[in-house]
Parts: structure tokens; sequence; C-alpha cells
């Protein structure tokens, strides 16, 4: 029954941040003194189960050093992390398995995810060989299974990374994330290293898995066109801040801060009408 | 006289299970002050067939084609002496990782006086004013002080900008720009390109522009070609291309871009070709 009162009272929310913050200290020489580097200067926010929130910034804003903190594997400097609405204990030797395998991560770059000395069938084993005490059989099954959601198939279970395409490896990197039965999927510019053709394969193959599973998603890009496609919620970065924070439709049709209004202006567009018009200007520059 | 004209280039690659066709029988001309956009994915042999015009190609690879031209100049069967004068001085080349194309043990101060040195022999007050001027024409902050650095030292958006000064250093009539801005930020993408296209538009160059972003064509470009699997799918001026793309390729592209997505799901360049022929190269004229 108090189970039951704690789930209602922590209603649906996944994950909740409360002014995080991370510093990078910066070792001096000897006549420099240390330097302390502000990454995330304390961002909160809440994310209801099965949502997608987009985090977008250029680099260097702190947007993968808060990616690297929602999953663990940088420590906060300040802040609570609520995931599932309980409180992590984010010091080192501290964490669960059990809050270890709700938080997955996928990296932007599929070429340097992927052991190249490890077969498909392993690398997608190997998070419930160390986990779990499951026999091999049943591991060698369930990884199959996976492949198979996530559009290869059971022939590429003995192949090697190299033998795959971008957009290949970027499904078994998600696949991989996959096999704990993670909550929260935590994606660090997952398609920018894919081609227009092959990202929108992956997109859609992310919305099936969100439908299929529940996930909750925390998408980090640069691409703004992807966010507006994908996201619910949006939020911008910039020098370690979030400079604005809402939901997908807000943030786009009534930006507020003047760097998100810079990088709404610095977005290349590709409708008719932008190019008949810079094609009139042109035309009018040359003729005069 | 076109300014660059290629017509027919075939440039094939021996791999362990034969010869590999990396472009195939690809023809295209820029005028002076005209604006290309070469468009395709990773494999489509749009960079391949620059090199090839750069004269970058390892030895291995196999280069026909049935003329190419610049400025009337057959540049096909040209010496190394020769192509060495030409190359960096009327034909130069930016390319896509700007930090890993600069020399990472000189200061960029050398590496832009070099060019200078060898096509333009000035001397050495000539040379530093000259690459001062460069740098301010690029819009690289205190330019003095910039010469002594370091590529490591500064920004990929900066290291571009470095890059963008050595390529018009010698003011060449034609730039091929490789994916000039694909690892650098929105905010500075916009910065490089307005500087692509003022430079552009100032010293009257004919632009390659290679990419693989549908924005960034839309952008620049006055002509567009279309290649996919090493082969041209269709060229068209910019316009008529995003209006009333005639390829089914260029339809599939235009339809997986995010903006244009109906409903919830994004129509893919494979599904597009379920029910569709498979793209064709376009017929040649």
């Amino acid at each position: 029954m108090s189970e039951k009162m704690s789930k209602t009272e922590t209603g649906n929310t996944m994950l909740e941040v409360r002014d995080i913050k991370r510093d990078y200290e910066l070792s001096g020489g000897l006549f420099k003194p240390k330097k302390i580097i502000h990454a995330v200067k304390g961002v909160s926010f809440k994310l209801e189960r099965g949502k997608t929130l987009a985090i977008v910034g250029e680099s260097g804003c702190g947007k993968s050093t808060l990616a690297r903190m929602i999953t663990f594997i940088d420590e906060p400097t300040a802040g609570d992390l609520l995931i599932d609405g309980k409180k992590v204990d984010t010091r080192p030797g501290h964490l669960t398995h059990e809050m270890r395998q709700k938080v997955q991560i996928v990296f932007q770059n599929p070429y340097g995810s992927l052991n190249p000395r490890q077969k498909i069938g392993d690398v997608l084993g190997e998070p419930l060989a160390i986990n779990t005490d499951m026999p091999a059989e049943e591991r060698r099954h369930r990884a199959n299974e996976m492949l198979k959601k996530v559009g290869l198939g059971p022939e590429h279970y003995n192949r090697y990374p190299h033998m795959f395409s971008g957009g290949q490896r970027q499904r078994i990197a998600i696949a991989r994330a996959l096999m704990m039965n993670p909550k929260l999927l935590v994606l660090d510019e997952p398609v920018s290293a894919l081609d227009l053709s092959v990202q929108a394969q992956v997109l859609n193959l992310l919305a099936d898995l969100q439908d299929e599973f529940n996930l909750t998603y925390v998408f980090i890009s640069h691409d703004l066109s992807v966010v507006r496609y994908i996201a619910d919620e949006v939020m911008v970065m910039y020098f370690g801040e979030a400079v604005e924070y809402g939901t997908r439709d807000e943030v786009f049709s009534n930006p507020k801060h003047d760097y998100t209004q810079t990088l709404f202006a610095a977005t290349p567009r590709a409708d008719v009408e932008t190019i008949r018009a810079r094609v009139a200007r042109k035309k009018a520059a040359t003729a005069a | 006289m076109a300014l660059l004209q290629i017509d027919n280039l075939t440039v094939e690659f021996e791999t362990a299970t034969g010869w590999f066709r990396a472009v195939d029988g690809v023809s295209m001309s820029v005028e002076k002050g005209e604006v290309l956009a070469i468009v395709g994915e990773s494999g489509s042999g749009k960079s391949v067939a620059m090199l090839a015009v750069m004269g970058l190609l390892p030895w291995t690879a196999k280069i026909t084609a049935d003329r190419m031209l610049f400025e009337g100049r057959d540049i096909q069967g040209i010496s190394p002496t020769d192509r060495r004068e030409l190359i960096g001085k009327d034909i130069a080349m930016i390319f896509q990782e700007p930090i890993a194309s600069l020399n990472p043990c000189f200061t960029v101060g050398f590496q832009i006086e070099e060019v200078l040195r060898i096509h333009l022999g000035l001397d050495k007050k000539a040379r530093r004013e000259r690459a001062i001027e460069l740098f301010r024409q690029v819009g690289l902050p205190n330019p003095e002080e910039r010469l002594g650095s370091f590529p490591h030292q500064m920004s990929g958006g900066q290291c571009q900008r470095v890059m963008i000064a050595i390529a018009i250093a010698c003011n060449p009539k034609l730039l091929i720009a490789d994916e000039p801005t694909t690892a650098l930020d929105v905010t500075i993408q916009k910065q490089i390109l307005d500087l692509i296209m003022a430079l552009q538009a100032k010293n009257g160059m004919g632009l390659i522009m290679i990419t693989h972003d549908m924005g960034v064509v839309a952008e620049t470009a006055d002509r567009v070609v279309v290649q996919y699997k090493g082969r041209k799918m269709e060229e068209a001026d910019v316009l008529s291309l995003f209006e009333n793309p005639k390829s089914n390729y260029t339809k599939a592209l235009l339809a997986a871009l995010p903006e244009n997505a109906t409903g919830d799901r994004l129509t893919t360049v494979s599904a597009f070709f379920d029910g569709n022929p498979e793209p064709a190269p376009e017929a040649h004229a």
C-alpha cells in the first residue's frame, strides 16, 4: 500500500535534476594557479516517463557533461539527481546495480564506441554476462531477439563491427544499450555522424522503440531540424547554463533568449521561399 | 569558355574483389563567378571527383576522362611541375577537418607565408603584410599575434578561417570547398558560409561546394549536381531542384529531411524506392 502511495506521489516523473553542477579543475603549473572550469552551472529540469527532452547547444556548452552526470560516468560537484522518484547516491561505489540498469547511453560516434575485436553477438551479450547470471544459451537468444528489434538479423550475430555501415553500427549501439531493459536512454548526438537517408531510418527506429518499451529519452543534438522533429521538450544550453527550457512549441515559436534566437537564425533553411528570396537578392546584386 | 569543364570522368580503385568504380561517368562544368554545389551521401564519389581534379588521388587510382579542362587548358595529362604551379594558385581547396589539414609542427603564419613565397615570390616584409591582411579579411582577431600561433592553440572555427585565408592567398580563380562546415557548430557554420560567400562575390571566383547538407545547398548554390553511388542523378539550378526535383533520388533526399516530415514518421530513402524505380542516372545529352 505504502509503495503504491509513493508511486502516485512521484507521479509520472522519470528523471528529475535539481540545480546540478559540475566543476573541472585544471592543475596549474609551477607559477600558474589552479583554474576551475564550471562546465555545468546549476541546471534543473523534470522529465516525464515516455517523453523526449532535447538538449541543444554548441560544443563546449556542457551538454555532454550533463549527459555524463545523468549516466553516472561523472560525479556531480553539487545538486541532486532523482531517477524514478529515487534520489541517486552518485558517490563512487554507492551506485546500485538497479540504477545502472535503468540508465543507458548511446554515443555519437558508432565507429569509436564498438570494440573492433569483439563480435556483435558478444557486444550485445556482454552487459548480460556482467550484470546477470543468465546462462549463455539464454544470452544468445536475447541478443538475437534484440538484433531483430533494431532491424538487423541473426546472420549478423557472428560479424565484427568493421563489417557494418555507420547506420548499422548505430543500431548495434542502440541494441546494446537496450539489452538491460533500461527506462531512461541518453542519446549523445546519435545521428550527427550519419547521412541524411540513414539518419531518417535511425530516428524512425528510436521512435518505434520508445513506443514499444515506453522509454524516456534525453536527446543531445546540435541539429535543430532533428530536435524539432523528435523532442517533446527542449532545453538550450549556453556556457553551462540552461538559457531556455520549455515545450517544443514554446521554444520554437517564441524563443526568448538572445542565444536561442542566434541559433535559429544560423540554422540553414531548405524551403523554397527562402531560396527564391536568396536567388532574387543575388540577381539584384549582380545587375546593380 | 567554362572555368572548369569535366566530361565523362571515371575514377576506379583496385580492391581485393576487383576494380571499384568510385566515380562513374560524371560530367560537370563551372563558370566564372558561379557557385556549384555537389551533394550526395558518403560514398557517392563527390569528394573523389574533385580530388581527381586537384591531382590529389594516390597513384593506384585509375582516372579516365574524355576531357578535363581548366580555362581551356588540359589538366589531365599535365606534368607534376606544371600542376604544382596551378594548384594552390589558380585552383585552391578547403578541406573538411580544419585542424587536421594544418601542419601541427609549424605556426599558421609560416604556413600561409609558404604559399605566398612559393606562388607569388614575395619578400619577407611583403609576405608578412599580406598574411596580416588576409587574416583580417577572414575575420581573425589580432592578426599580428595570430601569425605566431600553432593550430592546436586555436579553435576549429579559427583554424577553418586560417585554411580559407591560405586558400584565397593567391586570389584563386576556382575554390573547391569540401564540406567546409561539417565539423563546426551551427552558429560558426553560418559565419564561415557567410565569409566564403562574401569572398566569392567580391573576387568573382568560381566555387564548388561539396556537401551532404541540403540546408547548406539551399543557402549557397546557384546550380546543384546530385550524386549517388558515383553517378550523377540530376543537375539543376537550385530553385528548380527544391521546387520540382526530377530524379527519384533527389525526391527521396528531400523527403528524408526532418523538417519535411509528415506525421510521425520520416520517409527513408529505401522506403521511397519501394514501388518506385531504382534511381537512374541522368541521361547524357
